[in-house]
């Protein structure tokens, strides 16, 4: 009986730290312009896709993943160079929609350059499974688990402790006020481009020998981590940690003890019960607007 | 000489009208790009491939092919609006396509409706049960591959059996069928769980799979990369004592490539084009699908796949109705292609009947076994 909880538990986990690294992803643009980039998902696709076909080409893994994140970086950065700067005066919903035009795009391109097939990359260490209580848990499992807390921790240090982090944070609060003490609003607009979509790239990679990838790995990464984000309060690192595990938990509960089927309903009904009792998510900031 | 002038113009005359005779009008509707661009981009490159050999070797009664395309982006909807334009516009000979079942199902009255002989490349038993006057098919269905799992759990003495299936078209139409014929062949299934398409874990359904009580071997119903991450898990679970099966869905390399030392020990019904070289050179369809084999990999330096072979067993089907019925005339095709008995594929031997619009048997599917990272003939 515990070993069956514990299988679950293990599942959920594994899903749900993939989910909590696509919510990270969401929250740093979301800190920085109040967008939510759709394109996310397709910055963890190019991770996993560029480092599986990279190391499958006779690279070795750890330089294949780190070409993989700086290519995926640069393509955060251009487009937001390409895209999203030429309207950064317009509304925040335009920008909302020009990412989901941006992710049509990446997604297309992919599938036309790379190719429509699936691909894997190899366990950083081995994939003998772990056994704990009779449940047992992948090596890559800990790996993801692992690296995302470490990047929950860098991220808090990032926004809390350096000049850049606060400069970001501060533009997100208030623009005109940021600019007016000198911030240089619109670097600090690419920058959280380029640094989610560095982390996507690194989620992705971590992932890709769980889940494998594919050009169309990224929707359903992408929609997950959006309701991870949400659950988790659109705020902070811990947020979106916290929500992709319940997410994934969740999830794997259902699975196990309801039915397999009713498992893709979770994240929806999570995300209305959210939006109807708890709007700003689990851990958002309470904020009174002034009338 | 009078004559011998005479009969120059007649040679003359001949040759030109054969040199202007009208092409014969091959139509497609395929699933090029959107989410079944897997099956119909190897579809379209099949038929674009095997059109230019046969005219190369002078066409078809002396007529070349010709072949009209249209791209339905995965959308059954366009698949209709698509048809009526090979139907009215172009006005087609013959029609090949609907890569998958919901296409197949919108373009299915249109044909009827403009009696055009109509070879559809999807899977589900719908396409052809009831038989439709105008509509063939020649992939098997998803029935035959549930029956040759059956079939071979049964000589092992299988008989308590968990069911894992995708909530993909493919996946559900699967379990629907194979739930149908488990009782046929004394088989109950103790088990019956379900996972997503894009599902990146399923190690909770295999639990609960693994704890059913006097479970012999898991079916597993699906395409692509979700049976990969089964099988995956069931490794990871612990649970490669229990006998594995899969359906024809993961019948390529790529299944291999994906799931590694897992798969050791998976046994699934394929049609014999994967195991082109395998197969014994006593075998029927050795020539065909080693012939095939080769010519795609030429041209585009890719591995064929089984759904590319649908595409050309439907062209030469099309091809051999209108040679033996001496016309392109609608109904004399349609009733070539309904006598069509003993002709040689790259899916199975064919014998259509009015009462069966494919023509196949479950001796169209071998069982394999994944025997040191490859496919192995089971006997």
């Amino acid at each position: 009986m515990l070993a069956q909880f514990l299988q679950f538990l293990y599942s959920g986990m594994t899903v749900g730290s993939a989910y909590a690294l696509a919510a990270l992803g969401f929250t740093i643009i979301y800190n920085t312009s109040g967008v939510i980039n759709f394109a996310q998902g397709e910055f963890i696709m190019l991770g996993g896709m560029l480092a599986a076909l990279l190391s499958a080409g006779g690279m070795p893994l750890p330089l294949a993943i780190i070409i993989a994140v700086l290519i995926t970086g640069a393509v955060g950065l251009v487009m937001e160079k390409a895209v999203i700067e030429p309207a950064r005066d317009a509304q925040v919903v335009t920008l909302i929609i020009i990412t989901i035009g941006a992710s049509l795009t990446i997604r297309g391109l992919v599938q036309v350059w790379l190719g429509k097939g699936t691909h894997a990359l190899a366990p950083f260490s081995g994939d003998a499974p772990i056994n704990f209580l009779g449940a047992s848990l992948l090596p890559q499992s800990l790996w993801v688990l692992g690296v995302t807390l470490l990047i929950v921790g860098a991220l808090a240090w990032f926004f809390g402790r350096t000049l850049l982090g606060k400069a970001m944070l501060a533009t997100s609060n208030n623009r005109l006020a940021a600019q007016l003490v000198g911030i240089d609003t619109r670097r600090v607009l690419l920058l959280s481009f380029g640094l989610a979509a560095l982390l996507g790239a690194v989620g992705g990679i971590l992932v890709a020998p769980i889940t494998y990838t594919s050009y169309d790995a990224g929707i359903m990464l992408g929609l997950k981590g959006f309701v991870a984000a949400v659950l988790g309060g659109l705020g902070g690192g811990v947020g979106a940690v916290v929500g992709g595990l319940i997410l994934g938990i969740a999830e794997s509960m259902t699975a196990g003890y309801i039915s397999s089927s009713y498992k893709d309903a979770v994240p929806f009904v999570l995300i209305l019960l959210i939006l109807f009792f708890m709007p700003r998510g689990l851990f958002g900031a309470k904020i009174s607007e002034r009338v | 000489m009078f004559k011998k002038t005479l009969l120059f113009a007649a040679l003359a005359l001949a040759a030109a009208t054969s040199f202007a005779a009208e092409t014969i009008k091959i139509g497609s509707v395929l699933s090029v790009s959107g989410p079944a661009a897997f099956l119909g981009d190897p579809e379209l490159k099949t038929l674009q491939l095997y059109v230019e050999k046969i005219n190369a070797a002078g066409g078809v009664l002396g007529r070349k092919l010709e072949l009209v395309h249209y791209d339905d982006g995965s959308d059954a909807a366009k698949a209709n609006s698509f048809t009526k334009r090979l139907l009215e516009s172009d006005k087609v000979n013959v029609l090949i396509g609907g890569t998958t079942t919901g296409a197949t199902m919108a373009m299915a009255p249109l044909v009827e409706r403009a009696k055009v002989p109509f070879i559809s490349l999807a899977g589900a038993v719908v396409v052809i049960d009831p038989v439709k006057k105008w509509v063939f098919k020649t992939p098997h269905t998803d029935r035959m591959a549930a029956e040759k799992v059956f079939e071979d759990m049964k000589k092992r003495g299988i008989s308590k059996v968990g069911l894992l299936s995708e909530t993909s078209g493919f996946g559900a139409s699967g379990r629907k069928e194979t739930q149908a014929v488990a009782a046929r062949y004394g088989i109950t299934l103790v088990a019956d769980e379900t996972y997503g398409p894009k599902d990146t874990d399923t190690t909770a359904q295999l639990t609960r799979i693994k704890n059913a009580p006097g479970l012999q071997a898991v079916f597993v119903f699906g395409l692509g990369q979700g049976p990969a991450i089964v099988t995956k898990n069931y490794g990871q679970l612990g649970m490669a004592k229990v006998p594995m099966y899969q359906s024809h869905g993961v019948a390529s390399n790529e299944y291999l490539k994906l799931s590694g030392k897992a798969a050791e020990g998976v046994r699934l019904p394929t049609p014999a084009l994967l195991i082109a070289n395998a197969l014994p050179a006593s075998d029927a369809q050795k020539a065909i699908v080693t012939s095939y084999d080769k010519a795609y990999r030429d041209r585009y330096k890719d591995e064929p796949s089984t759904f590319g072979g649908y595409a050309l067993d439907a062209l030469n089907l099309s091809v051999d109705a209108i040679r033996r019925a001496g016309s392109t005339d609608g109904e004399k095709v349609r009733a070539a292609l309904e006598t069509t008995k003993g002709f040689v594929g790259t899916t199975g031997v064919f014998n259509m009947s009015p009462k069966d619009h494919m023509g196949l048997d479950l001796s169209a599917f071998r069982m394999v076994e994944v025997k040191n990272g490859d496919w192995q003939l089971l006997k």
